[in-house]
């Protein structure tokens, strides 16, 4: 059981007035707040750590140092990686996804495939598309079905000798399916084929073990998790890392250079050039510790009692229609009610201090699929409540009132 | 009726509107009945917001622009209705010397943000085009 009240009283800005109404935030798919404890490591960070890691001579740069290595220490044991070096810190789960697109996409050769879900976020899609036409490679597309999930046996199927690596969402961020991507991953593995796992929406929300998945890559954003934006995550297997090029280049990333020859620094290093985001980093890891605190299984069973009980509001409402009824789930819900246009219905709770997301939320394939412009997004948090679903519920029938429906 | 007329016929029905819910309630109204004619709904005419679509269609004559719109959503719809009665039918002159100042007096100034992705200032900058082109049509 989570301390919801303690909880709540570490995000001041839930206590922010919308349009004289308290801020009812349902858009933590998007980003989630910050409790105090990151935005005070943010704070002591430059008030009292900040100097350029590595290489420095002096106190300062070695205290920064040391703080930004713990984190990467944290987030290695927040995700069960091996060892702290396959731990890369980027700007996000996009950028994290590009690296490996770009550098495992110097590997391809034509005729080459790449396997995605339909239910990508357009980060896991157009990266691959960009690399495949380079390369003269193949993306090939995992359908889903009307419940919103992959089939195994298609996954199966869709593997050939031209398969070089699947990537794929953990959890949606669209129809919230929990994707079996240890199944994917034992599939792939069987075939000798690495896998490329986006958990943004999946290491926020509960526990993830890389060595358990026997995950090749997994990405995720900071901000998802409590922590800053900016910073982000790659973890990507040693013997995977050590075979790919480099990416960007730069300072910390090489190991000697001359105009004839430079050669790269180890790992993770060689997919870090320039100054790193260590205060991003260090931050990162405070929002880590908090969430490791409460405890992700809590973190699960708090946001699965959330999303049982909106879904079975939501669905009392006459017209609603809910996207995505995969058998295992996570914290968001998607829907329509009766003709209104998403945006307008996310302008009108926007007026009752409800944040929700509108739009195809950059999973236009998955819309397409649905054959719908878009739907209305509502996600929860670790700090939403009971009573907040019932407000949107309220603020759905004042709506659709507004809207003749 | 000059668009000044027109805006402040706006502003004085908005008035008594204390409520948000009762001027939404309003422009949803306006909104879901603005029908334009199907040939107009075509890419030439659409202005593409993020999330919403909005078509506007003008035509010159005898010296003065006359706007149509629709929308397939009932706010940006609305604000688009109340841009096309207090634009239409008058020359592009006036047009592009207006300055539209009713959205905000009726208090839905958020729709101003030119970061807004659906937001009015896209609708009124194509409604502003046509004019300066029939303009410089009618001049040459």
């Amino acid at each position: 059981m989570i301390n919801i009240e303690k909880i709540r009283a570490d995000f001041p800005i839930l206590n922010e007035q919308v349009y004289g109404h308290k801020l009812v935030y349902l858009d933590n798919a998007a980003t989630t707040q910050k409790p105090k404890p990151v935005v005070e490591s943010i704070v002591n960070g430059y008030y009292h750590k900040n100097a350029n890691v590595h290489r420095g001579v002096h106190w300062l740069s070695q205290e920064a140092t040391e703080a930004h290595e713990a984190a990467r220490e944290t987030v290695r044991k927040f995700i069960n990686a091996e060892k702290t070096s396959e731990i890369i810190f980027t700007r996000g789960t996009t950028e994290s996804l590009n690296i490996v697109a770009a550098t495992f996409g110097e590997l391809l050769s034509e005729g080459d495939e790449i396997i995605v879900s339909q239910m990508e976020h357009h980060s896991n899609i157009v990266p691959w598309q960009l690399v495949c036409e380079k390369k003269g490679a193949r993306l090939v597309m995992l359908p889903i079905d009307n419940n919103g999930e992959i089939s195994l046996e298609t996954l199966k199927e869709l593997i050939n000798e031209k398969t070089r690596l699947v990537s794929i969402a953990h959890a949606s961020n669209t129809l919230a399916t929990v994707n079996p991507v240890k199944e994917v991953i034992s599939i792939a593995h069987e075939n000798g084929i690495p896998v490329m796992i986006d958990g943004a929406q999946s290491v926020p929300h509960f526990k993830v073990d890389v060595q358990e998945l026997d995950a090749d890559f997994l990405a995720f954003s900071g901000h998802k998790i409590y922590g800053p934006t900016g910073i982000g995550v790659l973890y990507g297997k040693e013997k995977w890392l050590d075979k790919l090029p480099p990416y960007q280049a730069g300072g910390e990333m090489i190991d000697k250079v001359t105009f004839e020859k430079t050669t790269f620094n180890v790992l993770p290093y060689k997919f870090e050039a320039g100054t790193p985001d260590f205060i991003g980093s260090t931050s990162l890891a405070a929002a880590l510790d908090y969430m490791t605190a409460i405890g992700m299984d809590n973190v699960e069973e708090h946001e699965r009692e959330l999303v049982e009980y909106a879904t079975k509001k939501l669905n009392e409402i006459e017209g609603m229609r809910i996207y995505g009824n995969a058998k295992k789930r996570s914290g968001l819900v998607s829907f329509l009610v009766s003709d209104i246009h998403p945006y307008d219905m996310g302008t009108i709770l926007d007026k009752l201090g409800i944040a929700v997301r509108t739009g195809h939320h950059c999973a236009q394939p998955t819309m397409d699929f649905f054959g719908i412009e878009g739907t209305v997004r509502a996600s929860f948090g670790i700090y939403n409540t009971k009573e907040e679903i019932d407000i949107l519920v309220n603020g759905i029938a004042r709506a659709k009132k507004l809207f003749h429906k | 009726m000059t668009i000044n007329e027109a805006q402040d016929e706006i502003i004085s029905e908005f008035e008594f509107l204390d409520d948000w819910l009762d001027k939404y309630q309003e422009i949803i109204d306006k909104g879901m009945n603005a029908k334009i004619d199907p040939k107009y709904k075509t890419p030439e005419y659409l202005i593409e917001g993020c999330q919403s679509k909005v078509w506007i269609h003008a035509e010159y004559k005898d010296g003065k622009v006359i706007y149509e719109s629709e929308s397939n959503t009932d706010i940006a719809g609305g604000i688009a209705v109340m841009l096309v009665s207090v634009l239409s039918g008058h020359t592009p002159d006036e047009i592009i010397d207006s300055e539209l100042y009713f959205i905000d007096k009726i208090g839905l100034k958020e729709h101003l943000s030119p970061t807004r992705s659906n937001g009015m200032l896209s609708m009124l900058k194509q409604m502003k085009l046509y004019a300066m082109a029939f303009k410089s049509k009618s001049e040459s």
